[in-house]
């Protein structure tokens, strides 16, 4: 019965091998890498995408089958995120983080990456005010899992070795330390979705711990000893930290002084710069980890702790802020 | 009967809350009609997600315990460490790693077919991956936090009260359209369905049994229109017998068959064909029958 074929069939049937084709291609693909993909089939890839678009518009309108513009949507639809998706390899995208995008971001948010060293700074001196007028408040700024007996009840004996003598442990706690410390980075980061008080709270609390501590050392004469033994790692890892809260402020302004754009999309261009920032701060923090777990073991001596604090300080603040080309 | 093949398409004015289908025009011009990711599907996903992360810190966990005790305990630190790092990359860049991949789907999605896309259509870029995971921390473990925190007092009603200031954040994707979670927000994403689908055999065809056997009238193939061609398509693929005999009796009910007998499918499946071609052939002359209460 001649009559009964269909336009719509005769159109499937002319070009199913061609959606077929493309829908091997698209699960090679999407299996592996495009790497997967010989030359010839990356060139036949867009080729077929639009054939097979065209064929979803021409099945909308002369087809009523059903199950055959479903499948043509998702084969479109798949199809189109690879044709139209991120292409760089991934040796190239770390390069370009490392050096452009990374710097430009820190860079682009100075203003809040002040704002956050002020509030921790604030906390600093607001802990060294408290603990020095009454050592009692150091209980309050300072876990007792996170103070390790290192309290004003401590003899000056003790609060020494613990600054220079090597303790069990020590590589696991510098790990924990890391792992601790990029949760409390990207905790400070998301909490800035909240309007920027939590990572303000998160940021103050940071250098009341910091405050309290080198307090407490400071009072048995040991604070030059102690600033060593800080920020040979520290420099890094408060640096770290200081732009994780930046990076927070930023979203939160956004959220809150959205400015000329949409709120929603003020929001999601500083999450994405604040995102990039984020990625290199979990960067800093493990090489932090790194001097914590090594450096700090192996060098016993406060001139060269300061060194080395000195040099990562003067790396770090060249590597963002010093003037670059525009690409 | 599903209405999956009758809602689709219609995105005017209407029936907004079970709307999902969203315009997304590529390029070259075509509506790609995307339908936004259920909150329940959503949430399975993270499920699934959670439960391969579960096992996988599971097996690590077993195999270290199983190396220290072959090494009689030397290397405890350097097991910790590895425990600690593996615990650590897991959690943040499991996420991060399977939706950089071109698939930009987790596990979990890809089970429910779902993938992640740029909201302006534009390419999802690793910074946006990155944002909307690192939001996880305000959307999930800031609730579990408060949830897990214990106090007396003051303390308790400060407790309760943080709890339901996150539940906020994590109940989020309920309170907007497009299911954005906070993190979508701030990375500029949103969840799509992406299914994959089989081609399914034309049921047109002639080498259906039952096509083209019977004739029918102008009058009973003008019954209809393409709303109940669809449902029609549905029962078929189906193949649900009791349905397809209600079916079956209602349309011959409805056109007054007198015609030869044929086995339930057969009829349907000779009915579905004709009104297929007097619905398509009155559309290429430029007129879409809606259903059958369209009398143009």
């Amino acid at each position: 019965m001649a009559e009964l074929v269909l336009k719509s069939q005769r159109f499937r049937s002319e070009r199913e091998a061609d959606w077929r084709r493309l829908e091997t291609l698209l699960a090679k693909a999407e299996g592996g890498s495009a790497a997967r993909l010989t030359r010839q089939e990356l060139l036949e890839l867009p080729v077929l995408y639009r054939s097979a678009l065209s064929s979803l518009s021409v099945a909308r309108s002369i087809s009523l089958d059903q199950g055959l513009i479903d499948y043509l949507e998702s084969l479109c639809t798949r199809s189109y995120f690879f044709v139209y998706g991120a292409r760089s390899t991934l040796l190239e995208r770390i390069g370009r983080f490392f050096t452009h995008d990374w710097p430009r971001s820190v860079q682009g948010m100075w203003r809040e990456t002040l704002v956050s060293l002020l509030v921790t700074t604030l906390g600093v001196v607001v802990a060294a005010v408290l603990v020095s007028g009454n050592p009692d408040w150091f209980y309050a700024f300072v876990p007792s899992e996170m103070s390790g007996g290192r309290d004003p009840s401590a003899s000056t004996a003790f609060l020494r070795s613990t600054l220079y003598d090597d303790h069990d442990g020590k590589s696991v706690f510098a790990t924990w330390l890391f792992t601790h410390n990029a949760q409390v980075a990207l905790f400070a980061f998301a909490l800035g979705f909240a309007l920027c008080l939590p990572t303000a709270a998160l940021m103050i609390y940071n250098g009341l711990m910091l405050g309290a501590f080198l307090t407490l050392f400071a009072s048995h004469g040991l604070g030059i000893e102690a600033g060593g033994w800080l920020m040979i790692h520290g420099a890094t890892e408060l640096f770290a930290i200081v732009l994780a809260g930046a990076a927070g402020f930023t979203i939160g302004w956004a959220v809150v002084f959205p400015g000329e754009a949409s709120r929603m999309r003020a929001a999601s261009v500083a999450g994405k710069r604040a995102a990039t920032v984020m990625t290199g701060v979990v960067v800093m923090l493990f090489v932090a980890g790194l001097l914590e777990g090594i450096g700090r073991q192996a060098i016993r001596s406060d001139a060269i702790r300061y060194a080395i604090a000195a040099t990562s300080l003067t790396i770090w603040l060249a590597y963002f802020y010093l003037p670059r080309k525009a690409r | 009967m599903s209405q999956a093949g009758i809602q689709r398409g219609k995105r005017t004015a209407g029936r907004p809350p079970q709307d999902t289908s969203r315009e997304f025009v590529t390029p070259e011009g075509v509506d790609l009609r995307l339908r936004i990711g259920e909150a329940g599907e959503r949430a399975a996903a993270f499920l699934v997600d959670v439960i391969i992360l579960t096992i996988a810190l599971v097996v690590v966990s077993i195999g270290m315990v199983g190396v220290l005790a072959a090494s009689r305990a030397r290397g405890v630190e350097v097991a910790a460490i590895v425990w600690l790092l593996i615990a650590f990359f897991l959690r943040f860049f499991y996420f991060m790693a399977f939706e950089m991949h071109p698939g930009a789907a987790t596990p979990g999605k890809r089970m429910l077919g779902l993938r992640v896309i740029a909201r302006g259509g534009g390419r999802l870029t690793a910074d946006a991956v990155f944002a909307r995971n690192a939001m996880r921390e305000l959307e999930v473990f800031l609730p579990l936090s408060f949830l897990f925190s214990q106090g007396d007092g003051v303390d308790a009603w400060v407790i309760l009260l943080g709890l339901i200031w996150s539940g906020v954040f994590l109940f989020f994707p309920l309170f907007n359209r497009d299911r954005l979670r906070i993190g979508d927000l701030v990375a500029g994403t949103m969840v799509v369905k992406a299914p994959r689908r089989k081609l399914l055999p034309d049921l047109a065809d002639e080498r259906t049994p039952g096509v083209g056997r019977l004739a029918f009238t102008q009058a009973q193939v003008d019954a209809y229109g393409v709303k109940e061609l669809h449902v029609l398509e549905e029962v078929l693929r189906r193949a649900d017998k009791p349905t397809m005999r209600a079916v079956a009796q209602r349309i011959q009910g409805k056109i007054g068959w007198q015609g030869e007998d044929a086995s339930d499918p057969q009829f349907l499946a000779a009915y579905y064909a004709a009104l297929r071609g007097r619905l398509e052939s009155r559309m290429l002359f430029g007129h879409r029958r809606k259903d059958k209460f369209d009398r143009a």
